[in-house]
């Protein structure tokens, strides 16, 4: 990316965005990231390059996608941790994560989906019908998946406007399932296929694969550096990494965030942090924070805290696990990739107890003083397992505090004085 | 030790409450002041202080001028808010700030030492929090962003039903056999007063109805924090007796309560000053 700053309204036109909607919807970020995080002292210097990609968010990168279109290569766009961005790689597409973090035309969305559905949701319809996501009008493809029953019934909509592909996710992790899964594999792979014009070759998706892994080992790196005292990066500035791994160019962003990881360690050596070493140490579990959600981090750091881990989609879900790269047949990497998303622990699998113990040992190792379990209203599945995940974070000594919230500003000052008193608490 | 004297501010939504607080040196020529909380319920937990005087004003449309006006009297050398409008006071008056979640645990173990829980139904929130043996904070729970259940309900109701909010408690305990109430949102809630009293229902089975259905919701957030032990009943809301006879009687533990229930978190807030400085 260069950094001449370039006027892409003839290229947004192109794309068929909403251009006024469009110019208000950016004309907010600039303010929310100000406050969420340009005001925070002591940043790594590595995250000036995450300032620079979130004020070309809708920019340089899409720029990116529409070069890669042109040169014949494919757009996928997905909303869920399940679809293997290997395989898209491999066939020569761009994954990309879509816009969901924000409340955006609510009002066309609840023509299409109820009131109380899940702002992670009415937020993809939102921006789709409000034509202000860039990375969406981009899409060749978009890959659901079925999680959960909101986005099932979602996507039968959103495919009038934008051809969807559904992958069947198992609900639970039994011999079958796997089976099941294997084959779903094959299927998004005959999709792709399809799609890019392309063959899966095993060469290709071996190097996908490496490539993808390694951008999972660069989070890693840098994420271990938070369970140093005191934390050498923000739990804000942490959480925006994994959001903009959705989209971002995987090598680029790779070197980018094993630099960050290289400042970091030298920090942690010198004893340097972003917190006085006493602030208490928060490690958040729950549903994902889609770009530009930083509701939570902000009022809990703002509070006097420092957040040290995220188990969410946005967080270790996303870089904990690798894919084996060893197999050399193509057979041998679609299983070690179906066994790799099949281990991710969300809470639409029954049972899911496997992520009570990430909970667990992330608080251990990451040295959480406490534990704030935060759902989207009206998300079923992480809401009602709340009940077992805290009974057993609360039984291992850990102090818990439940939210439950959306997009919004309005309860903000009432999230405020919870926060406030659990930090207290924890002091 | 030299003498300090702190303000403790709660700037809640309804009202704005303050404490003026004392060392104890000073005991002997508070006069009046301290005989507010009582004998029984003045003893210390561990700070060794004295309530100088105390006061409830009416927020207004303007809590921020409200609570200037208590400052304004000048009888202090810190000041502490807590309450909804403790980080506009911090910027105002440079206040110490803490929540009203510490504030009422304060505030609770200084007038009862053996107290483990506390309800505490203000104007806006409603908390449930229980505290460890020490007095300290072991887990809280508030109601969510609407006034579902809290004094604020209670003031549409009364208003629905052409009482004022004593009235409204008075008539509750006269009425018998409550009326069924469902909705707990503040809104609905007042259309099925409207629709009951349409129907002939009698106004005291309706502000019964409407008591106990604030009180079961009430005690199942005393239930989800686990609350045991003798409980402190606070906030604005304490003073109905209607809701006091119905947490008393739900709770299956000690209820004990605040002479002045809406200065429970302001004196919490000025214990806070005590313990800390400058």
């Amino acid at each position: 990316m260069s950094d001449t700053a370039v006027d892409h309204h003839p290229m947004w036109e192109k794309l068929g965005i909403d251009l006024p909607a469009h110019d208000m919807l950016l004309g907010a970020i600039p303010q929310l990231y100000q406050d969420a995080y340009l005001t925070q002292e002591g940043r790594p210097q590595g995250m000036a390059y995450f300032d620079f990609v979130v004020s070309e968010i809708h920019g340089l990168r899409i720029k990116e996608l529409v070069d890669h279109k042109a040169a014949g290569g494919i757009v996928v766009g997905t909303f869920c941790l399940y679809v293997p961005e290997e395989l898209i790689r491999a066939v020569g597409g761009l994954n990309v994560g879509l816009c969901a973090g924000a409340e955006w035309a609510y009002d066309e969305a609840e023509c299409y989906v109820p009131r109380n559905t899940c702002a992670l949701i009415k937020a993809a319809m939102g921006f789709k019908l409000g034509k202000v996501c860039p990375y969406a009008e981009s899409a060749d493809l978009v890959i659901g998946e079925t999680t959960c029953d909101g986005k099932k019934k979602t996507w039968e909509l959103l495919g009038e406007m934008v051809p969807v592909y559904v992958t069947e996710l198992p609900q639970m992790k039994r011999p079958a399932d796997r089976t099941l899964w294997r084959g779903e594999i094959e299927r998004l792979v005959e999709k792709l296929e399809e799609v890019s014009g392309r063959k899966l070759e095993a060469a290709a998706l071996k190097t996908a694969t490496r490539e993808v892994n390694d951008k999972r080992r660069a989070l890693q790196r840098l994420n271990a550096c938070r369970a140093a005292h005191p934390a050498p990066i923000s739990g804000r500035d942490a959480l925006l990494a994994v959001q903009v791994a959705f989209y971002d160019d995987v090598p680029r962003f790779t070197q980018m965030v094993n630099k960050i990881a290289d400042e970091l360690e030298q920090r942690v050596a010198d004893g340097v942090g972003v917190v006085p070493p006493e602030a208490p140490r928060v490690l958040i579990t729950g549903t994902p924070m889609s770009i530009p959600n930083w509701k939570i981090h902000t009022i809990v750091e703002k509070a006097g805290a420092v957040v040290v881990g995220e188990e969410q989609c946005t967080g270790s879900r996303y870089y904990e696990k690798l894919v084996d790269e060893s197999p050399e047949t193509l057979d041998g990497m679609l299983d070690a990739i179906a066994d790799k998303y099949l281990d991710i622990n969300c809470a639409c699998f029954t049972p899911n107890t496997a992520r009570t113990y990430d909970v667990l040992r992330l608080a251990r190792d990451l040295h959480a003083d406490g534990v704030i379990h935060q759902s989207l209203q009206f998300c079923a599945t992480y809401q009602t397992e709340a009940t077992s995940v805290d009974r057993a974070v609360k039984q291992a000594g850990y102090p818990v505090l439940r939210l439950d919230t959306d997009y919004s500003d309005e309860d903000v000052g009432q999230l405020s004085t919870r926060v406030e008193a659990f930090v207290e608490m924890l002091r | 030790m030299p003498e300090r004297r702190i303000l403790g501010l709660d700037i809640g939504s309804r009202t704005v409450d303050a404490v003026w607080l004392a060392s104890r040196e000073e005991d002997a020529a508070a006069g009046n002041g301290a005989a507010r909380y009582g004998a029984a319920d003045a003893s210390t937990r561990d700070v060794d202080v004295v309530v100088l005087d105390s006061t409830v004003v009416d927020s207004g449309f303007d809590p921020q001028e409200a609570a200037a006006r208590l400052v304004a009297r000048g009888d202090h050398d810190v000041v502490v808010a807590t309450g909804y409008g403790r980080r506009a006071a911090a910027d105002a008056f440079g206040a110490l700030v803490i929540t009203e979640i510490k504030a009422y645990a304060l505030g609770a173990g200084h007038l009862f030492h053996d107290v483990r829980a506390i309800l505490d139904m203000g104007g806006q929130d409603t908390k449930a929090i229980t505290l460890t043996a020490s007095g300290a904070v072991e887990d809280f729970e508030m109601n969510d962003r609407c006034a579902a259940g809290t004094g604020r309900f209670l003031e549409v109701m009364a208003t629905a039903l052409g009482l004022d909010v004593d009235g409204l408690g008075e008539a509750a305990l006269r009425g018998g056999r409550a009326a069924q109430i469902s909705s707990m949102c503040t809104v609905f809630a007042e259309s099925e007063v409207i629709g009951l009293l349409h129907r002939g229902e009698a106004r005291e089975r309706i502000a019964r109805g409407l008591h106990e259905a604030i009180a079961r919701r009430t005690l199942a957030m005393l239930k989800r924090v686990g609350a045991q032990g003798p409980l402190l009943f606070a906030g604005g809301v304490a003073r109905n007796p209607a809701m006091r006879t119905l947490i008393h009687e739900g709770y299956g533990g000690e209820v004990v309560a605040a002479q002045e229930p809406q200065l429970v978190g302001a004196l919490g807030a000025a214990l806070h000053g005590m313990r800390v400085g400058p």
